[in-house]
């Protein structure tokens, strides 16, 4: 798997985990049904991994407890996962938002402006897409119309500027 | 009308580069045919049966004589000379090369057009009335709302990965002729008892495999919070649609299954967490928008026109002409006027590079630069003088523009087909131009008066076979094409799904069904009833026995 944020690869401080048993003071990623267990076991860093089909609202009571989530991508179209993560960051999430799956670069800058903080692709999907193509990927729209998205410049700010 | 100013301009030059970039990223395997699909797709780029298909988005319909010039020099250039509007007032060019499409793209964005998000699971492009700005009966100009929606609908970048395409349309008038419920969103903006004007809102409409009627989801909205509601809506949409079955993924489905109430708690739900987190939508953008929509300057004239009474006391044809093809305007001694891409015998909805030519310089001269598309695929001067009618219609019929037939049985609606379309499962226009020919007379045409056939060559529906009076849809039964008719369809403000009445036809057969279904209307009509009018009052079972006598005699 290839992890990158918008300064492009960076290692993955989080390990992937199926068990509890060696978790204390660690930076870990489990399942979201095993949230609880989890956070309970006392790790340096809890992390969970979401499938894009769980309600918000169902995250909510660990959102001031986890440092990361990971929100499944199970193909490049299927784009529920970009809601969740609008959703989250409105919750107030302020840790990790990550977008895990087979995405493709043109689909960066949306997952940014989205809210999510990083992508992580695997690595098949990365070797047809080398770093540099997702750091392109940010530069090519500049402008947007949308609002309150965190991406390029507002036209409706600067239009209200002039 | 709305002008681009230099941000509208960035967005769509870095557009059309970002798409370049997409088709060298395909060409060098860094995007498999899988991904570059939908990228395509979003960018109006079809695989056709026998090339690519480009569609150019014209948002709510409105073009400008320039635009419309560098449409025509498109089609010469890159096209085989034509080019064919669509029933989402876009126009399709269905001859383009692959290679061509980064030119093609350059010479749009040059006036301040492109072909973004005309196809794909995202935002289409937002219509309305071809009337818009012009009717007598709007409460205001839908064009400024439309603006406002295309504005923020345009690369979205939550709602560009949707189960399903989204549409949305706008409507000012107490007659619908935007098809509302026809659309994923029906926008009718009203004003309520306070004399404040907003939107009143439905949702769950659309044609297809499964026709819908759209539900109203909000009686009054006010107009600052718009935006923010459809935002509520798609994102509610976006994570609740099914995706396991394309087929079922459009919100029309989802609102069928969940229902009316729950959707309504949904949206309203999301929507109060929106206003809740950030201030409220405020009004500017809207304001700056509507200043864009300034109407033109119209002259103080009286409300008869000599000249034209005279002329048509001269001419019969153009008699006919103002009788049909001309719509009451908001300013007195104005009119509205279709030009029919509906000639007798032609494919509905096609022009040439020189029609569209004639069309602009008609614009530019007598409808101050304006120009709309029709969902009904003709194309409308929405601000012509009276006095002027005469004079247009004389171009008109030497370009074949002049015919009279707006609303008449052979304004026929027509999806392109299996001349063109992979989806379809059989020909449209040949059996368009065989009913045109067969009802072209105009004392025919007259004494039926006001009748929609609607053709869809596949269920796909793109023809609206479901809302017309008369709708057809073919099929492939057994290796040949067979047309099934249905009958009560409406696209107004009494929406109705066409009523199927028996099995399907072959082409040869569909012309003397038609006849029968009229002969009906001919008999029971009462003085002044339309041909629909007449379908609700008496009910389906005469035609259906009318339909049987044909369908028996085939099988």
């Amino acid at each position: 798997m290839l992890l990158l944020d918008r300064n492009g690869a960076k290692a993955d401080p989080f390990a992937r985990v199926e068990t509890l048993d060696d978790v204390a003071g660690k930076a870990v990623i489990v399942a979201f049904d095993a949230a609880e267990k989890l956070l309970a076991a006392a790790p340096a860093q809890a992390g969970v991994f979401a499938p894009n089909t769980l309600d918000a609202e169902q995250l909510s009571p660990f959102l001031d407890r986890l440092a990361l989530i990971a929100i499944a991508f199970p193909s490049a179209t299927d784009g529920r996962g970009f809601s969740l993560a609008r959703q989250l960051r409105r919750l107030g999430f302020k840790g990790i938002l990550r977008a895990s799956g087979p995405l493709f670069s043109d689909q960066f800058p949306q997952a940014l402006a989205c809210g999510f903080d990083e992508v992580e692709i695997p690595d098949a999907n990365a070797a047809r897409q080398p770093v540099q193509q997702w750091l392109d990927a940010l530069k090519r729209v500049t402008v947007t119309y949308q609002r309150d998205y965190a991406q390029g410049e507002r036209i409706l700010d600067r239009r209200a500027r002039s | 009308m709305y002008a681009y100013d230099e941000f509208d301009r960035q967005i769509v030059r870095e557009r059309v580069a970002q798409f370049a970039s997409q088709v060298e990223r395909r060409l060098d395997g860094s995007l498999t045919d899988e991904e570059f699909r939908p990228l395509r797709l979003k960018n109006g780029l079809y695989l056709q049966l026998h090339a690519y298909m480009l569609r150019v988005a014209i948002p709510y319909g409105a073009l400008s004589a320039r635009q419309l010039r560098q449409m025509a020099l498109i089609a010469e250039t890159y096209d085989r000379g034509y080019g064919h509007f669509t029933t989402r007032q876009n126009l399709q060019y269905n001859w383009p090369k692959l290679r061509d499409t980064p030119a093609i793209l350059g010479l749009l964005a040059d006036v301040d057009m492109h072909a973004i998000q005309t196809s794909g699971n995202c935002i289409r492009n937002t219509t309305t009335d071809c009337f818009a700005g012009a009717a007598f009966d709007e409460i205001e100009d839908p064009r400024p709302t439309a603006e406002w929606i295309r504005q923020w609908s345009t690369l979205h970048p939550e709602f560009d990965w949707l189960g399903r395409k989204f549409k949305i349309a706008v409507t000012a008038s107490r007659q619908d002729r935007a098809v509302l419920k026809g659309h994923d969103v029906g926008v009718r903006i009203v004003r309520d008892a306070d004399g404040e004007t907003g939107y009143q809102i439905y949702i769950g409409g659309g044609l297809g495999r499964t026709p819908m009627e759209g539900k109203l989801i909000r009686e009054f909205l006010p107009r600052a919070e718009l935006l923010d509601y459809l935002e509520a809506i798609l994102r509610v949409y976006n994570l609740e649609g099914r995706r396991d079955n394309k087929y079922k993924a459009r919100i029309k489905i989802l609102v069928h299954e969940i229902g009316l109430e729950k959707i309504r708690a949904d949206v309203e739900a999301e929507y109060a967490s929106i206003v809740a987190a950030s201030p409220k939508a405020d009004l500017r953008e809207f304001h700056r928008i509507q200043a864009a929509f300034d109407a033109p300057e119209f002259a103080d004239l009286p409300e008869v026109s000599r000249k034209l009474e005279q002329a048509q006391a001269n001419d019969p044809d153009l008699a006919l002409f103002v009788e049909h093809n001309l719509f009451r305007h908001k300013h007195k001694g104005y009119a509205s006027l279709t030009i029919s891409l509906k000639g007798i015998g032609q494919a509905p909805g096609d022009a040439n590079a020189a029609q569209m030519r004639a069309v602009a310089d008609l614009a530019e001269k007598y409808s101050f630069n304006e120009l709309r598309v029709s969902h009904k695929q003709n194309l409308v001067l929405p601000h012509v003088r009276l006095d002027d009618v005469a004079e247009i219609f004389a171009v008109l019929k030497a370009h074949d523009l002049a015919t009279a037939n707006a609303e008449l049985i052979t304004d026929i609606i027509c999806c392109p087909g299996l001349d063109y379309c992979a989806l379809a499962t059989a020909r449209s226009i040949p059996l368009a131009q065989k009913l045109s020919r067969h009802f072209g007379d105009a004392a025919t045409q007259k004494d039926i008066g006001e009748l929609s056939i609607k053709i869809s060559g596949c269920i796909n529906a793109c023809g609206h076979h479901h809302i017309g009076n008369i709708g057809i849809l073919g099929l492939e039964k057994k290796g040949a094409e067979s047309y099934q008719i249905t009958i009560g369809g409406d696209a107004g403000d009494q929406f109705a799904i066409g009523e199927l009445l028996g099995p399907g036809l072959p082409e040869t057969h569909v012309p003397e069904a038609l006849d029968k279904l009229i002969a009906v209307y001919r008999r029971e009509r009462r003085q002044g009833e339309t041909f629909i009018e007449t379908y609700r009052r008496i009910g389906l079972a005469p035609y259906k026995t009318a339909f049987k006598e044909i369908a028996d005699a085939f099988a």
